[in-house]
């Protein structure tokens, strides 16, 4: 009785050791802290109502943002773990984790890092920007974007869930290699949530690309031809149309998982006719694409920072949109290069080969193509730009180490070991993060309607810089010299430890850079009277999203501008600037709960499936029906706000600007100034009992 | 909103990132403080091609990220905003020649790289035998969890994380795992690694030239006792081999059903063992268990194949 109402949850599966109870407590005290903060303030309809709620792209972009920080530093504690075992755990000493806790943390590192740092920044990033950028006021489908987001957050809390409810994490390495990740060498609930977490966040990823495709594709100004299309809405296009075409692969393999691992199935399976081979080759075919989902936004975000800081059109626009596309379609058939190890042979092993070096061609027209931008610009060198230069000093490296391991014979030798695991982090985050860092504080104006501290984002840039190198180059050395991942124990003898100590301490000091980013949006809300942009366009932007204020009203744009050139904004600033308005009428989405509730029920269904609850599973998943039928029948989905009450809206808010005080020309706050004002505020706070007035 | 920078400071900036650059590499060779690095101390003919061939590959490929990164940090200092000697024009119209370079210039890097890389992978294919004239000699590997398995069919011996070559010799491996997930066998310094898989068998053919012991590894992770699932490879003379072949055949231990069901049995940081004999077929057992139609669990019918 008790099996079939709990399955395989019972006590046993408590939180049980100090590293998922520490878990445990922290995330309990956190999520009483906002309960508490909630009720305090009496924010809880306002949190509903005007966020979980919201379709529109802006709040929910904003939300991933929150979701995908807190997870960069979720992420980034297990990176320090890993870093300090394997600083540690020469020779007779063993760290002070267990190979299983180890292995552990490491997938969990990879998959909070790829599924809901970087897909949740650059989800993030797309959710604000290409609205704005495509001269729209919502997006195809908003319902489709809020299910999208909440089946993220599904994903999200299903990846941490062990914290809270116990159990353990996949040991098997972020893509759970099967056979590994069946159940005759995996047989607890590990790889049940990494399955249902992917699953979840997956199916909303496919959402969102399904939205943005047709978003993009439709819902562009009157006059946005694609060949006009701004590059980081080009590089967002190129990015979802490969979500649709490879998101599917990696439902449709996790599914397989799934049946082996629950009805006892042999897709995977070592003996009855299963083929490990199969999986590994599904999961890369979505896997490989998967980086390139990541890194063609930063692309395009880059393109974008490069010729707004050169002041100066993009140079060979239609050979970087010819790359960004050329990389869409090779991306599509390089998955072999993951496994020249497996045996295919030498036709078909150099036949990958080959066309991971095509793919460097595309790329390398679009680092061409920056430098001809540059060419006889006017350069800035504000903290978006440093992230680019950063990116290409990073990249590049990376990407020569890519080509390297392209080489199949080279691969033989440097396949799985340290070199491998410090040319992906070149890439992502060198590539993909940098190129999120770079364009958050490209658009942080737009979306705050106060630009970042530049001052204290220039030490944040070189802590990250510095600490990138300092912790990354010895991995490199460390793969020559023969040292594999994933390793929680290796011999004293081989003299790893020293360059294992190195990459720890350039891990701190990335954190320090982690830090001063945070640092850095403090500064910047203490100081944002004189950061504030009361123009829309602080930085002489050149395409639509500069031409609504900052932040946007809520319907983006009151008169949707038309445009005649590739760089719209600018064009528009040289002919005089945006005509008098004629306001019209404005149709916008009303909000919606429906994907909430979709959402949890999808994650009920998960939850049931990872402890095999049966009954609970089949309500789960009758819920998640019910709620998108019901939702099919509401036809009573968008408002109208009339030309009379939007003209009130763009009255009242270009008041509200002209009272506003113009920036006052000061420098940016330093980092010793910030100190002195946090400790001056607390020590006021303590002293006059503020507490009490709040 | 442009920082008040003093006049040289990227100029300075650039000296520091180059003096930065090269006290990163003094560290990490002091760091390094002699030990080897394997990929390019190599003992064997395959490994030692391996590596002519990463270099190749990074000298190519620095040859034209070089001068590209030289380029684009010196467009970017010389056009800033505060010089005022740079001619800033934000139409300059960009030379006709431009766009068939930016896509000439990677095409033909890696159309090099390819035509050295095609032939490559198929001379260094590791299925290849390495002289097609000279019978070599066969070692059957299985991984179990978590060890690795040496079967000399042609002596009749078996091994456990040791396995010992003559050098000058051509070996072919026969790769294959039993009860337990992927790995990846991996040498080092004799050549490159390729996976191990139930009911496949993964041909590694490999020659050393220099006798020495050098480390192997499993190189893909396969559960808790991955990172101690090592052994030793140790090239020696034929004479050595012979020798040490003679002694193993002196050993107490023979492999029979009982003992390699054993071998089965999860455990880790196993010694090296040694076995003077071996059941007949254990090795084509092993591999054709996985083959059948409906040959059920592989846990209920180890050691009770004949």
């Amino acid at each position: 009785m008790k099996e079939i109402l709990l399955g395989k949850l019972n006590g046993h599966a408590l939180p049980h050791e100090w590293f998922t109870i520490g878990g445990t407590v922290a995330f309990v005290l956190l999520a009483l802290f906002a309960v508490i903060v909630l009720t305090w303030t009496k924010r809880w309809t306002w949190l509903w109502k005007e966020w979980l709620t919201s379709v529109d792209p802006k709040k929910i972009g904003i939300m991933y943002f929150l979701v995908a920080g807190f997870m960069l530093l979720r992420g980034g504690l297990d990176a320090i773990m890993i870093w300090l075992q394997q600083a540690l755990s020469s020779g007779a000493s063993h760290g002070y984790l267990s190979a299983d806790h180890f292995q552990q943390i490491f997938t969990a590192h990879g998959n909070i890092m790829v599924f809901f740092v970087a897909m949740g920044f650059v989800f993030g990033l797309i959710n604000y920007i290409v609205p704005l950028q495509i001269g729209a006021r919502d997006l195809a489908s908003p319902f489709l974007n809020t299910l999208g987001f909440w089946l993220y957050i599904g994903g999200v809390i299903m990846v941490n869930m062990f914290f809270a409810l116990g159990g353990e994490y996949a040991a098997t390495g972020w893509l759970a290699i099967a056979p590994l990740s069946e159940t005759q060498f995996s047989p607890g609930v590990g790889v049940d949530y990494w399955i249902w977490s992917l699953q979840i966040s997956g199916i909303g990823t496919t959402l969102g690309g399904i939205n943005f495709v047709m978003t993009i594709l439709k819902m562009r100004a009157k006059g946005m031809t694609l060949w006009k299309m701004p590059m980081f809405t080009w590089g967002s296009l190129c990015s979802m149309l490969m979500v649709i075409t490879v998101f599917p692969l990696l439902t449709a393999t996790l599914f397989l998982l799934f049946l082996d691992r629950y009805f006892g199935m042999h897709f995977f399976t070592t003996g009855s006719g299963g083929n490990a081979m199969m999986y590994t080759n599904l999961i890369w075919m979505w896997g490989h694409p998967e980086v390139y989902i990541l890194v063609l936004p930063a692309f395009g975000v880059f393109s974008e920072v490069v010729s707004a800081f050169s002041r100066k059109r993009l140079a060979s626009y239609k050979s970087q949109v010819a790359g960004l596309i050329g990389v869409t379609v090779f991306a599509l058939s390089v998955w072999l290069h993951h496994f020249f190890t497996m045996g295919a042979g030498a036709d078909v092993n150099a036949f990958f080969g080959v066309m991971t070096m095509v793919i460097a061609i595309p790329t390398s027209v679009l680092v061409f193509g920056w430098i001809a931008t540059m060419y006889k610009g006017r350069i800035r060198f504000t903290t978006p730009m440093l992230w680019f230069l950063g990116f290409i000093a990073t990249f590049s490296l990376g990407g020569l180490a890519g080509v390297m391991l392209a080489v199949p014979p080279a691969d033989f030798q440097l396949h799985n070991s340290l070199f491998l695991v410090a040319h992906f982090h070149t890439m992502v985050i060198g590539g993909v993060l940098f190129g999120i860092f770079c364009g958050i504080n490209y658009w942080f104006p737009k979306i705050a309607g106060f630009r970042l501290n530049e001052r204290i984002g220039r030490y944040s840039f070189w802590f990250w810089i510095v600490g990138f190198f300092v912790a990354f180059v010895p991995l490199y050395v460390l793969g020559l010299m023969g040292a594999t991942r994933r390793l929680d124990h290796y011999d004293a003898s081989t003299g790893w430890q020293p360059l294992f100590i190195m990459s720890f301490i350039g891990g701190l000091i990335i954190m320090v850079g982690v830090a001063l980013q945070v640092v850095q949006i403090i500064a910047s809300v203490i100081q944002k009277r004189q950061l504030r942009d009361t123009t829309g366009d602080p930085w002489d932007g050149r395409t639509l999203e500069w031409a609504t204020a900052s932040p946007p009203p809520f319907y983006n744009f009151a008169v949707i501008p038309e445009v005649t050139t590739r760089d719209a904004y600018f064009e528009i600033k040289q002919n005089g600037g945006l005509p008098k308005p004629k306001y019209e009428d404005i149709r916008m989405p009303r909000n919606t709960a429906a994907g909430i509730y979709v959402a949890a029920f999808a994650f009920i269904a998960s939850f049931a499936f990872v402890w095999h609850i049966n009954w609970l599973a089949i309500a789960g998943i009758v819920g998640v029906i019910l709620c998108l039928i019901i939702r099919t029948f509401n036809e009573d989905t968008e408002y109208t706000i009339t030309a009379a009450e939007v003209e009130k809206l763009e009255e009242r808010r270009q008041k509200k600007h002209a009272a506003a005080k113009p920036p006052e020309d000061a420098e940016d706050m330093g980092l010793w100034e910030f100190i002195k004002i946090v400790v001056t505020w607390a020590l006021d706070v303590i002293r006059n009992k503020r507490w009490r007035t709040w | 909103m442009p920082q008040k920078r003093k006049k040289n400071g990227i100029g300075r900036t650039v000296g520091l990132i180059f003096l930065a650059f090269a006290s990163l590499a003094l560290i990490i060779k002091a760091l390094m403080h002699g030990h080897n690095i394997a990929l390019f101390n190599s003992k064997g003919m395959i490994a030692y091609d391996e590596r002519n061939l990463i270099i190749f590959t990074a000298v190519v490929l620095l040859s034209v990220a070089l001068p590209t990164l030289f380029v684009l940090f010196f467009t970017a200092w010389r056009y800033r905003e505060s010089n005022s000697k740079a001619t800033h024009n934000p139409n300059a119209v960009h030379n006709k020649l431009l766009v068939p370079a930016i896509w000439l210039i990677p095409t033909a890097c890696m159309l090099v790289l390819a035509l050295v890389m095609w032939p490559a992978t198929h001379r260094l294919e590791p299925q290849k035998q390495i002289d097609e004239s000279v019978e070599p000699l066969t070692i059957q590997v299985v991984s179990t969890r978590w060890k690795w398995l040496f079967i000399y069919p042609e002596q009749n011996i078996a091994t456990v994380n040791f396995v010992q070559l003559p050098v000058n010799t051509p070996v072919e491996f026969e790769l294959t795992a039993d009860d337990a997930p992927m790995s990846s066998f991996w040498i080092p310094n004799l050549s490159g690694q390729l996976y191990t898989m139930t009911g496949m068998v993964n041909r590694l053919n490999l020659m050393a030239t220099v006798a020495g012991d050098y480390p192997g590894s499993s190189a893909e992770i396969n559960g808790a006792g991955f990172a101690e699932m090592k052994f030793t490879a140790r090239a020696s003379s034929r004479a050595d081999f012979d020798q040490w072949v003679q002694q193993t055949k002196q050993s107490p231990k023979v492999l029979d059903a009982a003992a390699y069901s054993a071998l089965l049995k999860p455990s880790e940081n196993n010694p090296p063992a040694f076995y003077a004999a071996t059941e007949s077929g254990l090795y084509d057992t092993v591999v054709m268990r996985y083959m059948g139609p409906s040959d059920g669990h592989p846990n209920h019918s180890h050691g009770h194949h004949e």
